[in-house]
């Protein structure tokens, strides 16, 4: 179409472009740019890589310190790998529960549905942070669940769960379970039940139909499920910080106290530029493919 | 086949949907505690609800929150509909992968990360320009960043349903471009611009790693001052607050679903009665149907 070779289009394209080239891309070159600064006591807490020295010339210096620190120092690697261990469980917990509710929800009766989908979505809009701070009340020693546990005779102690890292899963599986069920959701609903039918006419037992014919149906479900969840489980800090041990690893955690408590800034840019490469980069990189194979 | 809606099935809804709801009923419940000691019940009381009414920092708190929340979503909401029109509507131009590169990648990072990003060029700008303060304007910015990301899905999928034809048939109506816009799509994409300023609304109002990051010494919005005194274990008083909190939010995501169900039920209505009025003989052309049952949707 003619207009959209109009120069009058930049007055759409511009604004967002530049406002997110300064407040989202620049940041990430400046933070690269720190990584190799060295931590110095003043304000800002680093120096400038870029001196210039008696004669005018400019002279870049890049201090590779602070990503030998990632290797050889044992906290950053075992806070990578935790951080991975924790967020690749919570999903997977995560997809054996929402499985089920998803699919029950697929069977419900369309106007249940509906209430169905707003149940789900409701804790998306309530505050996050309110809703881990509500899960400790639940899991304290002195919480609902071990007040349950003990009445049932199922424990004759309480559970300690706060402040542990069983607190951290439960805290994640709570909080990310609403965004597991509602892609699972939304493939289970568009499958076809007469796919079923024939199954079962062609003589396939109710578990087998599932396994040949709605798994693998629902598969991009699972995928879009399992990335929402994973993504933000890695680089969590509210779940670790409030109910997690005094001594966890979450990266997410490591990198704030890296900034707010050590003060070392290069190091906390180097954690967070080692962060975007190793697990950020490749996510964006699978997410870019698989949309281009879609639109394909 | 009919779909099977077992008992299994209802058990399995009860138990998952509950689960999510027990912490939330919970905490409303000892809200109404009169006990100071967060896990002993002492009867019903309000007391906490009065003492909220005293407490001039949290009462600030929540005011900066509301500035900032409604600031950002303002902020976001424009970014992104124009960020989500030129990806849908303009197929190429110089810097459209970085556009779209930078507009999903807020989804994906965390926040920890993106913060202290900000925060490294905020203070070296503080330290060059001595501009700008940390305080309401950076955390502003802050939260626009990752909100125009929301903003742009959501209007993106609803750009991408809106039938362009309609624009199309405005223009040869002799209305230029911008103004067919205005006056066809712009209606039809707003219940997703309206929703897309509510998310962004309420994930300014909800975000504590960005402002911690972007709040100088004086500032503290409801969730850090909420934060540090959960830090130091449950309170009644925020339990109280997160009550309110929750009531609003939730009062007010029903009504706004009621309300645009309604309105995509007008709208399909409206979109049904052109269909007819097209395909009925007496009108042979688009010209005199569509436009005027589209003018006003909402």
């Amino acid at each position: 179409m003619n207009r959209t070779r109009h120069p009058r289009r930049w007055l759409i394209i511009l604004p967002p472009l530049l406002f997110l080239l300064i407040f989202f891309l620049v940041p990430f070159f400046y933070t690269l740019k720190i990584s190799f600064a060295e931590s110095v006591i003043r304000i800002p807490p680093f120096t400038d890589i870029f001196t210039r020295t008696a004669d005018h010339r400019l002279h870049l210096t890049l201090d590779l310190n602070n990503f030998r620190r990632l290797f050889t120092e044992e906290l950053y690697g075992l806070a990578y790998l935790f951080s991975l261990r924790t967020a690749f469980f919570s999903t997977l917990i995560c997809l054996l529960l929402g499985y089920p509710i998803a699919y029950a929800m697929s069977r419900a009766p369309r106007a249940t549905q509906k209430v169905l989908l707003l149940a789900i979505i409701l804790p998306f809009w309530t505050s996050f942070l309110l809703r881990v701070y509500a899960l400790e009340a639940v899991i304290q020693n002195d919480g609902i669940l071990n007040m349950l546990l003990l009445r049932l005779g199922l424990i004759s102690h309480p559970l300690v769960i706060m402040h542990t890292n069983l607190a951290i899963y439960i805290g994640i599986i709570y909080s990310y379970l609403p965004y597991m069920v509602l892609p699972l959701f939304a493939t289970l609903q568009k499958l076809d039940p007469a796919l079923l039918e024939a199954a079962s006419d062609l003589g396939s037992p109710p578990w087998r139909a599932f396994l040949d014919v709605t798994l693998p149906l629902s598969l991009p479900g699972i995928i879009a499920g399992s990335m929402l969840v994973f993504i933000p489980a890695v680089g969590e800090f509210v779940i670790p910080s409030l109910l997690g041990g005094p001594g966890n690893l979450m990266i997410g955690r490591v990198l704030w106290d890296e900034f707010f408590t050590n003060h070392d800034w290069p190091v906390a840019s180097a954690v967070a530029i080692a962060f975007v490469v190793l697990l950020v980069g490749p996510i964006a990189i699978y997410q870019y493919f698989s949309a281009r194979h879609l639109e394909s | 086949m009919r779909r099977q809606f077992s008992a299994l099935h209802i058990a399995i809804l009860c138990l998952g949907i509950g689960v999510l709801y027990v912490p939330i009923v919970v905490l409303v419940g000892y809200s109404f505690n009169a006990s100071p000691l967060v896990n002993v019940w002492g009867g019903f009381s309000t007391i906490w609800y009065s003492r909220l009414l005293h407490h001039q920092s949290l009462l600030d708190s929540a005011l900066l929150s509301l500035d900032v929340a409604v600031c950002a979503a303002s902020i976001a909401v424009v970014l992104g509909t124009l960020a989500a029109i030129a990806l849908v509507r303009f197929a190429r131009f110089p810097g459209r992968f970085l556009l779209s590169a930078m507009v999903t990648a807020p989804l994906v990072m965390p926040e920890v990360i993106t913060g202290i990003a900000l925060l490294l060029l905020f203070v070296s700008l503080l330290h060059t320009f001595s501009w700008p303060h940390r305080g309401f304007l950076t955390i502003v910015f802050a939260h626009a960043t990752f909100c125009i990301a929301y903003v742009t899905v959501t209007v993106q999928s609803r750009l991408h349903g809106a039938d362009q034809s309609l624009e199309e048939a405005a223009m040869d109506l002799g209305a230029g471009p911008a103004r067919a816009f205005i006056d066809i799509t712009l209606p039809l994409i707003a219940p997703a611009i309206v929703s897309g300023w509510l998310l962004s609304f309420t994930l300014s109002l909800d975000d504590l790693v960005s402002s911690s990051f972007m709040a100088g010494p004086s500032t503290n919005t409801l969730p850090m001052l909420i934060y540090s005194k959960v830090k130091l274990g449950l309170s009644p008083v925020i339990n109280a607050l997160a009550t309110l909190i929750i009531v609003a939010v939730g009062a007010g995501v029903i009504c706004a679903g009621w309300m645009m169900r309604r309105a995509e039920a007008r709208h399909e209505l409206e979109m049904r009665e052109a269909e007819r009025l097209n395909a009925a003989p007496r009108v042979p052309d688009v010209r005199e149907g569509v436009p005027r049952a589209v003018r006003s949707p909402s």
